[in-house]
């Protein structure tokens, strides 16, 4: 079995060759060729517009997953105040789970936004490409043979095939990534708007599970021992509480 | 000899940088067979840091087709299977001929 790099540029040369094996007249070649990348200069520039769009809604999910955490942190005082350390403890466990789950989107938005930019940079070199391919099937048109101006046509056409379908790989793979992190976003506010506690460490075995749930445990436990300290507790007779879900 | 890094463009590398290259690519391949991602990265890192260090970056108006074409350093095992296993891993791109 061939290395992965060996690999990869058999695949490259197989998909263009064969594109350009049943080319008849040079210059309708070049032409069309031409057209096709312009059409998917068009396809680059919307592709990268979507991986924008898709990577603000994740920013406005981010931002309002923060305030979820604030909200739950207050009710878990309001519980406390209340003499409701069941409930408090309920919000402080969402609470963790929430703030685990968003430390792991930022950094996968970090990745996100270095890859805009080399999309971006890509979009910027194929567009170059494509105008000299422009200029120079001109230059090929007048200067070359038949014969001679199909070599340099391959050459030219599999260079910029090469171009579009690597900024397309691009494309492609910052989509799965917005796709992940969505999906793994909207787990997340189902969490907080369901109140679904068993799901919040959905990946990894059983053993994972539990020592994740292990340390939430005791970081609930920390939080709960401050809070009481900041309140006062045992000041007052218990009040009426709205319930966990109260706004 | 013409090298892509795939996501970064193409660079012009001495052939004699060849044997080193495949060297890593096996290193590579072997950290795809053992399921080694940690592995994966720093070969793919190690590749990528050869071209960018050993080469010349290839200007716009270029049109060459690459010699080799080496992955994105973040590849996931996945990918890599995939790219080992079928041609789906890089999309077509449409060449049309006049009819």
């Amino acid at each position: 079995m061939p290395g992965l790099m060996s690999r990869l540029s058999l695949i490259f040369k197989a998909k263009f060759s064969k594109a350009l094996d049943r080319a008849e007249n040079p210059n309708e070649t070049l032409d069309y060729s031409y057209e096709a990348q312009l059409r998917q200069l068009q396809n680059v520039k919307r592709g990268i517009a979507d991986v924008t769009t898709a990577k603000k809604r994740l920013e406005l999910q981010y931002t309002s997953m923060q305030q979820q955490v604030e909200k739950l942190d207050g009710q878990a005082r309001d519980a406390l105040k209340a003499n409701r350390e069941d409930l408090a403890r309920e919000a402080l466990t969402r609470k963790a789970a929430v703030e685990g789950q968003l430390e792991g989107i930022m950094q996968q938005g970090q990745q996100l936004e270095a890859q805009q930019q080399k999309l971006i940079d890509g979009e910027k070199t194929l567009q170059a490409k494509v105008e000299a391919f422009r200029s120079q099937k001109e230059v090929i048109k007048a200067q070359y043979s038949a014969a001679e101006a199909q070599v340099r046509i391959t050459e030219a056409a599999s260079g910029i095939g090469e171009e579009m379908a690597d900024v397309g790989l691009a494309i492609q793979r910052a989509k799965d990534k917005t796709d992940q992190m969505q999906a793994r976003a909207n787990a997340i506010e189902e969490l907080t708007a369901t109140g679904a506690l068993e799901d919040y460490t959905s990946s990894g075995d059983d053993i994972d599970r539990q020592l994740a749930q292990i340390s939430q445990t005791s970081q609930v436990d920390d939080e709960l021992a401050k809070m009481k300290a900041q309140i006062g507790q045992g000041s007052g007779a218990p009040k009426e509480l709205g319930g966990e879900e109260a706004t | 000899m013409i090298v892509r890094l795939l996501g970064e463009g193409q660079f012009r590398v001495d052939d004699s940088l060849l044997t080193q290259l495949n060297e890593l690519d096996d290193t590579v391949e072997q950290a795809v067979e053992a399921g080694d991602e940690r592995a994966l990265w720093a070969g793919l890192q190690a590749l990528a840091e050869a071209v960018r260090e050993h080469g010349e970056k290839l200007s716009d108006d270029e049109l060459a087709p690459s010699d080799a074409v080496i992955p994105p350093e973040d590849l996931s095992l996945e990918e890599a299977r995939e790219l080992l296993q079928d041609e789906g891993f890089i999309p077509d791109v449409p060449v049309e001929q006049p009819s």
